[in-house]
């Protein structure tokens, strides 16, 4: 195992924000966590809470008018933040490599797979077309996919989605990078593909050794998959720790929430409990916690913003009135009365 | 391919009838070539014998059959002016058409896509601002009044190229002449192209534009950037790749209306090509040569469609022929 003192990825205090003619955007706003090498850290978030947008901060892909305003992106203890084009470009794809969320969207349609891949590892070293073509072929039937040496030859459209998505995971791999970003890899697939896919990537990365950031909507994703999770709301992280903790004993309201929507087999045939109401616009949030609109909880406090506290060991959360264990149980205890 | 192909070539053959009864019932309603023709002081036996030697005595559906089944053979009348058969006047100024149409082309492809691309990834910097200006201007301003602005200045204030004709040294290339391989006839041709192309030019620099803006969003070129290509090869290849489809596109079936559009460019600059032929041809109401001119043009865009859906498919994988709409 790869030196876990220091860690793959550490996040400070990020800030990125979109400055547009309605205003500044704050897409991301305090946001703090870290990877060490074989872990995975689990993302989560409804949609339009700056998950993507903190992916793209890690590879420096902000484009105009967004900006990292704020915090430290340390890579191997390296800050990142401000890096220069030129160092961010060897980074990328190299040593942080990323996997987008919609596969039909994330190749180019009118270039040949083997050159898609081919480019990705010429981007970084100088090797023949041979030996860069001989190490796409071993990355693609590392992923899973039959017939390496045809497909190489095809164009993007000539896969299904599934298949897109493990080209795209193995570009990825290409440079054997130490951390993968992945947004979303298998929320536009279909079920059963996600599943291989997520057992395949897992197997990947124990075997590597690479660090993980795998950004989903989705609790059930992360709850087998993930080391820690880190929960965003409206561009902030309201809830970190480790995945069994959190999961077991949330203690930030939007957290239950999230939990208890989640439809899972022994609560079959209940109609889930969604959050009520919808994700705050960005441009106007509400003063004091931005889930107080939203939250069963509120109360008097909620007009000021909560800072991170730690209620319970080794946990992150940011609110005024956290749950408490016994409560949080409390949900399922009624469906059995 | 081959079945795309045959069938392409049917439409074609039917688009040509189609056009060449609209061709020939058109010019048959404009004007009385006689009075032309014929000498003031003809008696009328003079008078008839010329309409009889031309075949204007008989009847516009006997006229149009007979048109055809000539047509049908490469002979399209004999000019009344010349004394020549049509074709042939027309295929003889043809290469100098092609010439000027080819310069004017170049000149759109290799200033228009530098320029849009420039103006697509910087939208909102003062040069691409100035960049889309232009093309408006290029866009707008008559091309007669832009020819004759070019001569002014170059030609008779400055004095740097000539304002007139083609250059005098004719090489032949693979059988066809042309001009263009001495610095003379560059020199010649040099303004009639710019004043040609301007229209175009302007066309592709948009046409770039809007593709690069609308590519450069595309999740595949993040992609392209997170997989830490170089800015160049993300636009030379990943970009590029893609806004050419629509310009090769919209190139090919323009270079049709280049030609066809000529003809104010060739009267300004009395470039000796089939426009100022068509022109001095309309004059003299020189019926065959107008006939022949119009239907070389129906020809030469037919011939173009059909280059321009083998060359997409070419460019774009997703496409193939057998796909298109025929
Ligand atoms: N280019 C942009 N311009 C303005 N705002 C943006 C831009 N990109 C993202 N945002 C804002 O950032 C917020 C977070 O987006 P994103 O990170 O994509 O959310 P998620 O991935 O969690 O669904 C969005 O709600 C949007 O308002
Ligand atoms: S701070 Fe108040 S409003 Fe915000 S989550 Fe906690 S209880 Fe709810
Ligand atoms: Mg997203």
């Amino acid at each position: 195992m790869a030196n876990s003192d220091v860690p793959t990825l550490e996040v400070r205090n990020l800030q990125t924000h979109f400055f547009t003619r309605a205003g500044v955007v704050k897409a991301v706003d305090d946001v703090s966590f870290s990877v060490r090498p074989g872990e995975v850290l689990g993302l989560v978030g409804e949609s339009g809470s700056g998950k993507t947008v903190t992916g793209f901060s890690i590879l420096g892909l902000v484009d105009e008018p967004g900006r990292v305003v704020g915090g430290e992106i340390l890579y191997k203890g390296e800050n990142i933040a401000n890096a220069s084009d030129e160092r961010m470009r060897r980074l990328r794809g190299n040593n942080i490599a990323m996997i987008f969320q919609d596969p039909m969207m994330t190749l180019n349609p009118v270039l040949r797979v083997d050159t898609q891949m081919i480019e990705a590892i010429q981007a970084h070293e100088n090797v023949s077309r041979n030996e860069a073509w001989e190490r796409s072929r071993a990355a693609l039937e590392q992923v899973g996919i039959p017939a390496a040496e045809e497909r190489l030859k095809s164009y993007p459209h000539q896969f299904s989605g599934g298949m897109r998505q493990r080209v795209a995971i193995a570009i990825a791999l290409l440079n054997k990078p130490d951390l993968i970003v992945a947004d979303e890899p298998t929320t536009a697939l279909d079920v059963t593909i996600q599943g291989q896919i997520l057992y395949e990537v897992q197997k990947l990365c124990e075997e590597t050794g690479t660090a993980m950031i795998w950004i989903t909507h989705d609790l059930s994703v992360v709850a087998g998959l993930a080391d820690e999770i880190c929960v965003m709301y409206a561009g902030r992280v309201v809830e970190h720790g480790t995945v069994n903790d959190v999961l077991d004993n949330p203690a930030h309201p939007y957290t239950l929430g999230l939990i208890n929507s989640v439809p899972s087999r022994n609560r079959r045939g209940e109609p889930l409990a969604q959050i009520p109401g919808m994700t705050p616009s960005l441009l106007n949030l509400p003063k004091g916690c931005p889930f107080k609109t939203r939250c069963p909880r509120v109360g008097p406090d909620c007009e000021i913003e909560p800072a991170i506290t730690h209620p319970v060991t080794a946990r992150d959360v940011r609110c005024h009135y956290p749950v408490t264990a016994g409560e949080a149980a409390a949900p399922t205890s009624e469906v059995t009365a | 391919m081959t079945v795309f192909i045959i069938r392409r070539l049917m439409q074609a053959a039917l688009v040509v009838l189609i056009m060449s009864f609209l061709v020939f019932s058109g010019v048959f309603l404009v004007g009385d070539p006689t009075e032309i023709l014929v000498a003031d002081d003809a008696d009328q036996a003079e008078r008839a014998a010329v309409i009889e030697s031309l075949g204007l005595d008989k009847p516009f559906h006997i006229q149009y059959l007979r048109f055809l089944t000539k047509a049908a053979e490469g002979d399209l009348g004999e000019s009344f002016v010349f004394n020549e058969p049509a074709l042939q006047l027309i295929l003889d100024r043809l290469p100098a058409t092609m010439e000027l149409a080819i310069a004017a082309l170049l000149i759109s492809i290799v200033f228009g896509i530098p320029l849009g691309v420039i103006a697509g990834l910087k939208p909102d910097a003062v040069y691409s601002k100035f960049i889309m200006t232009g093309s408006i201007l290029g866009f707008s301003l008559p091309t007669f009044w832009v020819g004759i602005m070019l001569i002014l200045l170059f030609s008779v204030q400055l004095g740097w190229l000539p304002s007139t004709g083609r250059g005098d040294e004719i090489h032949y290339v693979f059988g066809f002449p042309t001009s263009l391989l001495t610095l003379d006839g560059w020199s010649h041709v040099l303004l009639p192209a710019v004043n040609l192309a301007l229209f175009k030019l302007s066309a592709v620099t948009r046409l770039a534009r809007a593709g690069t803006r609308e590519v450069v969003h595309q999740d595949y070129v993040k992609f392209a950037r997170a997989k830490g290509l170089t800015d160049q090869r993300v636009i030379f290849v990943h970009v590029l790749k893609n806004i050419l489809i629509p310009v090769v596109t919209v190139l090919g079936l323009e270079f049709g209306g280049l030609v066809a559009f000529s003809v104010v460019t060739e009267t300004i600059f009395a470039w000796p090509g089939i426009g100022k032929l068509l022109i001095d041809s309309i004059g003299l109401l020189d019926r065959p040569v107008i006939v022949a001119y119009l239907m070389i043009i129906v020809l030469l865009f037919v011939f173009l469609n059909l280059m321009v859906d083998i060359c997409y498919s070419l460019l774009d994988p997703r496409v193939r022929l057998q796909d298109i709409k025929a």
